[in-house]
């Protein structure tokens, strides 16, 4: 990668934050892949894979919660990271700046809604209601 | 374009009047000049007319080839993006490619009468970004970068704007639209205009015939130059450093060294900038120091002495026209292409979500226009302490350095005198909030405690 690139270079398998971090910046990917990963019971689930020109880590810019995954560098990857007080102020002057962030999450907010809907519908073929908090899952 | 009946307008843009100028479908916009601010301008006047479904012709009339070396190719400054800058068009979608910035800078190295200090972005991300604006200075060879201006321009014709390789050399109101003429063509005549032709041309005396309330900013000059002294050499010497010099020289507020590929650039800011005084700042030995061995200021390889707002343009708007950017208002000394997106941002949205009657435009463009000029008014301010409590006095110029220096490893909120002097720098906060920070009590008392050090020192 090109050294004299913007943004900061992380190697491969590098954390760029862990779950329950917290923290006041969002990151957008410049170069390269990062995969979004939620640790459970000791386990890891790759939830997401972010590509170039993607952010993520948008959520700790809103509110002042733990970080709910851990994000970590597929392979070499350059990130340039957005601060939360530069962030609020510039959309307080144009709050057109959101719009963007704000359509990102939709869709994603729409991705998941479907996968939801997905497994509900898995679940009740198998005869389990995840409505009525089947303690079998 | 046509004044619309408010009952028929009940869409997002409801708050129409029913006498109000507006752009609709098929209406045609002309901006002239393809620099930053015009592309800033062109581009997200697209994006917001396609969120509300309103179909626009837009042509830029650039006749500047961006792809050329030296003068011809160029818009000349000193060409740094700001960090807040690179941080808003990524959240914008517009993200720098590598083939566009020259070097990522991670910090900047202050200089004074007293000695130099460092300050960093946290992690030494590359935050800061050095580019060309044109492809690069005289006589550059096979370069695998690409123009910055030239860049935006790329994205605004992908937006869907008309690229016109043509000079703008008349306008004229004709029957409530603009006519534009161009030499050896038909007239064109467009629904709204936006001015974006930058302070170094003469293009904007075509707009003393209109009868408008505008008057062209006040000037100032200032001096770029350009060294060559190849990639290897940049690396070794300069790193990712952005050098700024606070000296003592009459008339000079400030002076930046900036390394861009195989070049550096050199830059001199202030009230009364001349020859002479460029001359003598180029040789302290505190902008010797910072060059490589054996380095002659005279063995420059492009050169230029490009004027800059010293104010802004009073009443940068008229009815269905703007005037953006350098042309418009600009913020005081920092982040000129910062101020180009800003400008033009407001634009875009008076226009889409207002109106492009002179009442809407003053509301809303007019407002940020004033902003900016009003905390300009304050960076005058600031300029001024600085010259008459920090480059005169060897005893507070070296307390700044030391406030500096012992502010480094403490967390964001503590550094105070470091904060000040990275935002007066970078433009990454108006100059009103670090003019609010400069006057707190606990700023004061610190810097108290250095000026107590640094005389003990002394003595």
């Amino acid at each position: 990668m090109d050294n004299n690139a913007l943004g900061r270079i992380y190697d491969a398998g590098e954390v760029i934050f862990r779950q329950g971090d917290l923290g006041d910046q969002m990151y957008v990917i410049q170069e390269g892949k990062v995969e979004v990963v939620l640790e459970q019971d000791g386990k890891e689930i790759v939830i997401a894979v972010r590509g170039p020109g993607e952010f993520f880590g948008e959520m700790a810019l809103f509110e002042r919660e733990e970080r709910m995954a851990t994000v970590r560098a597929l392979g070499q990857v350059r990130i340039l990271s957005v601060d939360r007080k530069n962030l609020l102020r510039r959309v307080h002057e144009d709050p057109s700046l959101a719009v963007h962030i704000i359509q990102t999450m939709s869709q994603r907010i729409r991705k998941l809604s479907g996968e939801v809907g997905r497994l509900e519908s898995w679940l009740l073929e198998l005869g389990l209601s995840p409505k009525a908090g089947n303690n079998k899952l | 374009m046509r004044k619309t009946n408010f009952t028929k307008q009940f869409n997002i843009r409801q708050q129409w009047r029913p006498d109000q100028l507006r752009l609709e479908d098929g209406s045609r916009v002309a901006v002239m000049g393809g620099g930053p601010a015009g592309s800033f301008f062109g581009y997200f006047l697209l994006e917001q007319a396609e969120r509300v479904s309103l179909k626009l012709q837009l042509d830029i009339y650039e006749p500047r080839d961006y792809s050329l070396a030296g003068p011809p190719g160029c818009n000349m400054c000193a060409g740094i993006v700001s960090e807040s800058l690179i941080q808003m068009l990524a959240l914008d979608g517009i993200n720098l490619p590598p083939r566009v910035v020259q070097r990522g800078m991670d910090s900047y190295m202050l200089h004074n009468n007293a000695g130099q200090v460092r300050l960093e972005t946290p992690y030494l991300e590359k935050r800061i970004g050095a580019v060309f604006r044109g492809t690069g200075p005289r006589g550059i060879a096979n370069s695998e970068r690409i123009s910055f201006d030239g860049f935006l321009l790329e994205r605004a014709v992908a937006k869907g704007a008309n690229l016109i390789r043509k000079r703008v050399d008349g306008v004229e109101r004709v029957d409530g639209r603009i006519q534009l003429k161009t030499r050896g063509d038909q007239p064109q005549v467009y629904d709204f205009l936006a001015v974006a032709t930058g302070v170094n041309t003469s293009a904007l005396r075509i707009f003393s015939s209109l009868n408008i309330s505008y008057q062209p900013p006040r000037l100032a000059l200032t001096f770029v130059r350009d060294y060559l002294f190849g990639r290897e050499q940049v690396e070794a010497t300069f790193g990712h450093t952005i050098h700024f010099f606070m000296l003592d020289v009459e008339g000079l507020d400030f002076a930046a060294v900036v390394p861009k590929g195989d070049y550096v650039t050199i830059c001199v800011l202030g009230k009364v900038v001349t020859q002479e005084r460029f001359e003598i700042l180029l040789d302290k030995p505190a902008v010797r120091s910072c060059m490589p061995p054996g380095w002659d200021p005279k063995e420059y390889v492009c050169h230029c002495a490009p004027r800059i707002n010293f104010t802004g343009a009073v009443h940068p708007y008229a009815e269905q026209m703007v005037f953006l950017g350098d042309c418009g208002v600009a913020r005081l000394y920092k982040d000129g292409i910062g101020a180009a997106y800003r400008a033009a941002k407001a634009a875009s949205t008076a226009v889409i979500y207002s109106g492009i009657g002179e009442a809407d435009l003053e509301r809303y463009y007019g407002r940020a226009s004033r902003r900016m000029e009003n905390d300009n008014v304050i960076g005058k301010i600031i300029f001024a302490l600085i010259d008459l409590f920090v480059k005169p006095w060897r005893i507070t110029a070296s307390a700044t350095l030391r406030m500096v220096e012992s502010e480094q490893k403490k967390p964001a909120g503590q550094r105070w005198m470091s904060e000040i002097i990275w935002d007066v720098f970078t433009g990454s906060a108006p100059y009103r909030e670090v003019l609010w920070r400069m006057f707190n009590p606990a700023f004061w008392s610190r810097m108290l405690w250095y000026v107590g050090i640094s005389l003990v020192r002394r003595s």
